[in-house]
């Protein structure tokens, strides 16, 4: 099987997954996790991400920090596969004693910070981006953010902060499904043009259909070769509650809840 | 006695001075500054200028790049105006600090200048006089409020061998040394007895620490001896440790530059004589429920919120008559029932 089938097998499996973890967990943010499916599944799988589940702390391990935390409940059943822990923990989602909750925390191996709270990743990213600098280590810092969190002016202090410090070895990745909690972003504050935005703070950017495997994995790839002393953004253009079709760009999808017996009809449906 | 007027400093020059030796010796230490200096710095950034790092007036980007440093090992001093690193970066400090290091072991000293009234003709968004409170309510965080540049100095050698986020509230202004060995006592105890006392203790921290002791020469002077207990870690501390030394005295009266009956020292020392279901009386001198808008000196907001020496020498008095009146009557009451026992045997 070559590479591009087997990432979109995966991310069929991902969104299958996703699903039943919502099944089990009415709470978990559904259309937020379903937008990142194919940006996790080509750093997981695509090999994007140096990670090594025996060795979660590895000091040459690439760091990824998911800023938008709530919507990324999709990466349960990477890790699980992955072996960050056992399987058996997704059925346990948000059920007493579980470690996997509706919204990730550190306390999940696999994720190396809290990120409940939005606009948080990308200033503590600068950080571990700037040790990693001092500490002479090739390893690189991939955010996942949203598009909303963008809002948050600390995540604008740490724009400015690594395009200063040449953080080259960083790169965020917009899951830019355009839709908040109550609206689209643009009748909320416009945030378009976003790369001219980040171009005018000293920042490389690209832009991909966050839903094409290739174009994901090409971009990504590039990205982290690149050494052109700029941080790096790639900005995924993605639908809010992808493959659902009562939720894809329905204005108030982030805070709907699928039906138990829908979801079952979901999962057959998905190709 | 010795002469302590020689030996004044700003606790900040003490910190940095001791740092700037602290960083020649260990290449794990960064200072970074939210675009705030103090003449001590300007040799500092100059020699380490891959360690010194200036983030711009971004107090919540001092927080999170400190986190993220930490993160990978570095012991990070982020250094800016204390009311501003602990109320506009609080959220940060919250999730980046107090929630991380619950699973991770990061070594983050948020350094606030000019705690309490330090910075007195600035205005209210200065003064910090919310800080012990809302910082004392987050776990996994220390809180320490020095009284001198000595213990200053000794903070910045525990501060490196801990491996926790910790808040470390410096007083603004130039002040006299109060530790001459600082080396005699553990830092981690929390507290030192200053002034060894009968009745009466003062219970104070960080500035007042100074006008504590200056009450308690007044007053010896008219054969009234009371106790000074210097608190200089407010958060972890240990109970029982500080109620062995309180429980010597009948009236304790805490003394602070911040708001009382809202979790600042007062809180914390109301709460052990509780659990302890003590009897010893607290009196409780810092600010009420209002911000101060006056202009003036820092003994002129004292006097007007009534944490003056004056006021707290009429408090001791007060609290001294009581006691003498209830050492009084206590003494009457043993004196009736001697004798009501006395008739009865008869």
């Amino acid at each position: 099987m070559n590479l591009t089938d087997l990432l979109k097998n995966k991310s069929l499996w991902v969104k299958q997954e996703t699903l039943k973890l919502h099944k089990r967990a009415p709470g978990t943010r559904i259309a937020s996790s379903l937008s990142c499916i194919e940006i996790l599944v080509v750093l997981y799988y695509g090999k994007i991400l140096s990670c090594d589940p025996k060795n979660i702390q590895w000091d040459t391990r690439d760091r990824f920090i998911v800023s938008k935390a709530h919507g990324s409940v999709s990466l349960y059943p990477i890790l699980a596969d992955f072996g960050f822990f056992e399987k058996e923990e997704l059925k346990k989602i948000s059920k007493e004693g579980a470690i996997l909750g509706d919204i990730p925390d550190n306390s999940i191996p696999g994720f190396e910070t809290i990120n409940g709270s939005l606009g948080h990743g990308l200033g503590v990213a600068c950080g571990v981006a700037l040790a990693l600098k001092r500490k002479n280590l090739n390893a690189k810092v991939f955010v996942l953010s949203g598009d909303g969190e963008l809002y948050e002016g600390s995540v604008w202090e740490a724009i400015m902060f690594a395009s200063h410090h040449k953080l080259d070895n960083l790169t965020l990745i917009i899951d830019n499904n355009k839709i908040c909690m109550l609206d689209y972003c643009k009748n909320i504050l416009n945030l378009e043009p976003l790369d001219d935005k980040f171009r005018s703070f000293g920042w490389m950017t690209k832009i991909v259909d966050g839903h094409d495997i290739e174009q994901l994995y090409h971009a990504l790839a590039d990205l982290k070769k690149d050494e052109s002393n700029q941080p790096k953004v790639l900005i995924a253009d993605t639908i809010k509650g992808k493959g659902v079709p009562r939720l894809e760009n329905d204005s108030l999808c982030h805070i709907k809840a699928l039906k138990e017996d829908e979801i079952d009809k979901i999962i057959m449906e998905l190709t | 006695m010795r002469n302590v007027q020689s030996e004044v400093k700003v606790m900040r020059d003490a910190l940095i001075e001791r740092l700037f030796d602290k960083m020649q010796e260990n290449e794990k230490i960064f200072l970074i500054s939210a675009d705030f200096g103090a003449p001590a710095l300007d040799k500092l950034r100059e020699n380490f200028k891959d360690r010194f790092i200036n983030v711009g007036i971004a107090e919540q980007n001092l927080v999170n790049i400190s986190a993220g440093l930490a993160l990978e090992g570095f012991i990070v001093y982020a250094y800016a105006i204390a009311p501003f690193i602990t109320m506009r970066a609080y959220e940060q400090i919250r999730v980046n600090l107090s929630l991380l290091s619950h699973t991770r072991e990061i070594n983050v000293n948020l350094i606030g200048v000019g705690g309490g009234l330090s910075y007195d003709v600035a205005g209210p968004t200065h003064h910090c006089i919310e800080d012990i409170s809302i910082m004392r309510v987050l776990p996994n965080l220390m809180v320490c409020s020095p009284s001198d540049w000595a213990l200053t100095e000794k903070f910045v050698d525990f501060s490196i061998n801990v491996n926790k986020p910790k808040y470390i509230r410096l007083d603004g202004k130039q002040l006299p040394r109060i530790y001459h060995d600082p080396e005699e006592f553990n830092i981690e105890n929390g507290f030192h007895e200053l002034v060894q006392g009968k009745d009466v203790c003062l219970v104070s921290t960080g500035y007042m620490t100074h006008k504590a002791l200056h009450v308690a020469n007044k007053l010896r002077e008219n054969n009234i001896n009371i106790g000074v207990i210097d608190v200089f870690l407010l958060k972890p501390f240990n109970e029982d440790l500080i109620y062995n030394l309180l429980e010597k005295y009948e009236h304790i009266i805490t003394l602070e530059e911040a708001f009382i009956n809202k979790g600042g020292l007062d809180s914390m020392i109301s709460c052990v004589l509780s659990n302890k279901a003590s009897h010893i009386k607290l009196k409780r001198l810092g600010f009420g429920d209002k911000y101060v808008f006056d202009i003036g000196s820092r003994d002129y907001f004292h006097k007007l919120n009534n944490i003056d020496e004056e006021y707290i020498i009429k408090v001791i008095e007060n609290a001294s008559n009581n006691i003498s009146r209830r050492t009084w009557n206590k003494s009457k009451r043993t004196y009736k029932k001697r004798n009501s026992k006395a008739y009865a045997s008869r």
